[in-house]
């Protein structure tokens, strides 16, 4: 196996499966930590990120295929996502290549796509996590906007408004503090969701709303 | 040549630091300690600022070995932090930049932590990871913003410390922080506590509820020793602030990690982000309790960044406000 890309929490292997161009993300122990705490933290996280996985496809969300899982080596054995980008590194280059009207205008679709399929997703209350640009994968041509999601490890199943509105603003924070300028595409993303998520979006929309004022030292009047 | 001197009252540590052009000339600084199981509150502490700016003041003039004709700018904390204990040393700041007759300059406080931790360390353009009594918060810095990534979305982490310390009745002297970290040292039998992360942004206030909760009864039963309670409360609030940067780092493709903050010079803290970084092959950066608890060096060196860029503020302006966002500030120092 050769090692592809080291994040956060896990190195990235490329293989093929029985022919299948497939990748393993191991999920390496933290020496920082505590041992209990480790075993503990990476075993969940395994779960989580299959069971969210699996749901998601069920519900027609694009993610990778897991093939294969080994408990006892913390890999996850899944298809490789061929011929795809980040939507970090696409926003990048647009906003790097375009003026800003013109790169909010380019984005658009885009920022409906992802505001679609999260919608999705909370129907099905699935909690992502984690959502930043950096977990979301366009594949093939970006302008078609076949969105991924990937990276459920911080992922879990709940029916609160409060956690699928925390949801949304862990992707707020994580768009706008990666791709200043782009507060109007967060607002395409929040329509789109609440025409996807038709029957709950109204309670996420006024939790994230709560949790915003939430944020520490904000200035707010009275 | 420019020499600034800041004012810093934002906690309980009043802070008076003299900086002639990256050179910490002087940094005294009195804290407000409170008995063992108490907290500071407002009022007293504002009092004791008032009660010793003087003197603090005297010191900083004397061990700089400078008089106030040779001080160009007189910096101030404007916020965040607690309004009376601000006011009382916005007060002192105000008087004697007119008694001197010299231009003010307001500084965000976690501002101060990050140039500070700057100029100390050296480090070009590191991840920040802010943490003390009042914030938590990792940062970034692109284009001409202080960006927070992550933070806490309730409680600080140093606050969640220091109010296990007040369930323990551990003394505030020096700090409630410190003498955890020096009980934590003894403890070895884990307690599972409630770990909770979110994306990049981190929540302490379930697990200090969960902690508080339990502590009588385990300590009662004997199941564990405070040693052990402080040791499983470090190891599980640290392993969630070293996630949050490592995933910070990991998004923002960042070979360099600071850390700033009271909760900064605990070496614990120190030793599992220094183990991340060494595995990431990135660079840890980090200071001593000179510079990592509040001080007024700090102050002075933003203030000092601020007005060699052409800033200063009008004496009207010159309030306090008790929130102040790191990423409101226009970092007109930096490219």
């Amino acid at each position: 196996m050769e090692l592809w890309k080291q994040g956060a929490e896990a190195k990235i292997h490329k293989t093929d499966f029985y022919g299948k161009p497939c990748i393993v993300k191991e999920r390496f122990s933290k020496s920082y930590r505590h041992p209990i705490l480790d075993k503990s933290l990476t075993a969940q996280r395994v779960k989580s990120e299959i069971r969210a996985m699996l749901r998601c496809r069920m519900s027609g969300i694009l993610t990778p295929t897991v093939y294969f899982v080994n408990m006892d080596s913390s890999c996850i054995y899944m298809e490789e996502m061929l011929d795809s980008v980040t939507v970090r590194d696409y926003i990048q280059s647009v906003q790097s290549s375009k003026t800003a009207v013109e790169a909010i205008e380019t984005l658009t679709p885009l920022a409906n796509t992802i505001g679609h399929t999260l919608g999705i997703m909370h129907k099905q209350n699935i909690v992502h996590g984690d959502l930043t640009t950096s977990n979301m994968l366009l594949q093939g041509d970006p302008s078609n906007n076949r969105l991924c999601l990937i990276d459920f490890g911080l992922s879990f199943f709940e029916n609160l408004s409060e956690d699928k509105g925390v949801d949304l603003y862990v992707l707020e924070r994580a768009l706008i503090s990666t791709h200043p300028n782009t507060e109007k595409l967060f607002n395409v993303i929040l329509e789109a969701y609440c025409k996807s998520n038709d029957t709950g979006s109204k309670d996420v929309i006024a939790k994230l709303e709560e949790v915003r004022m939430r944020g520490r030292k904000r200035t707010m009047v009275g | 040549m420019v020499v600034a001197i800041g004012f810093e009252g934002s906690a309980n540590k009043l802070g008076v630091g003299i900086v002639k052009d990256g050179v910490v000339l002087s940094n005294p600084r009195h804290t407000y300690i409170t008995p063992p199981g108490q907290g500071f509150l407002p009022k007293n502490t504002a009092q004791h600022h008032r009660e010793h700016a003087l003197e603090v003041l005297q010191k900083a003039l004397d061990e700089a070995k400078i008089s106030p004709k040779d001080i160009d700018v007189v910096c101030y904390t404007k916020g965040p932090g607690m309004g009376a204990p601000l006011v009382s040393t916005a007060i002192v700041a105000r008087t004697v930049a007119q008694l001197w007759g010299k231009p003010m300059i307001a500084v965000n406080h976690c501002i101060g932590h990050i140039e500070m931790g700057r100029l100390v360390t050296g480090a070009e353009n590191p991840i920040v990871l802010y943490v003390s009594g009042g914030n938590t918060q990792v940062i970034a810095y692109s284009q001409r913003r202080y960006r927070i990534f992550g933070e806490t979305i309730d409680i600080a982490v140093g606050n969640c410390l220091d109010r296990f310390a007040r369930v323990l009745k551990l003394s505030n002297d020096p700090s409630p922080g410190y003498n955890i970290e020096q009980l934590a040292k003894k403890g070895n039998k884990f307690l599972e506590l409630p770990y909770v992360v979110k994306g990049m942004d981190v929540s302490f206030s379930g697990l200090l509820s969960f902690i508080e909760e339990k502590a009588p009864q385990l300590l009662q039963k004997g199941e564990y020793t405070p040693e052990d309670l402080c040791f499983s409360l470090q190891e599980t609030v640290f392993a969630m602030l070293i996630e949050i940067t490592e995933r910070a780092m990991a998004h923002c493709g960042s070979q360099e990690v600071l850390i700033v903050g009271g909760v900064g010079c605990n070496k614990r803290l120190q030793e599992m982000m220094e183990t991340m970084a060494k595995e990431r092959g990135a660079k840890l950066y980090a200071t001593d309790e000179r510079f990592c608890i509040d001080n007024g060096a700090m102050i002075a060196q933003a203030g000092w960044e601020m007005f060699r860029s052409g800033q200063t503020t009008p004496l009207k302006d010159t309030t306090c406000t008790q929130r102040f966002r790191t990423d409101e500030v226009d970092i007109t120092w930096r490219s």
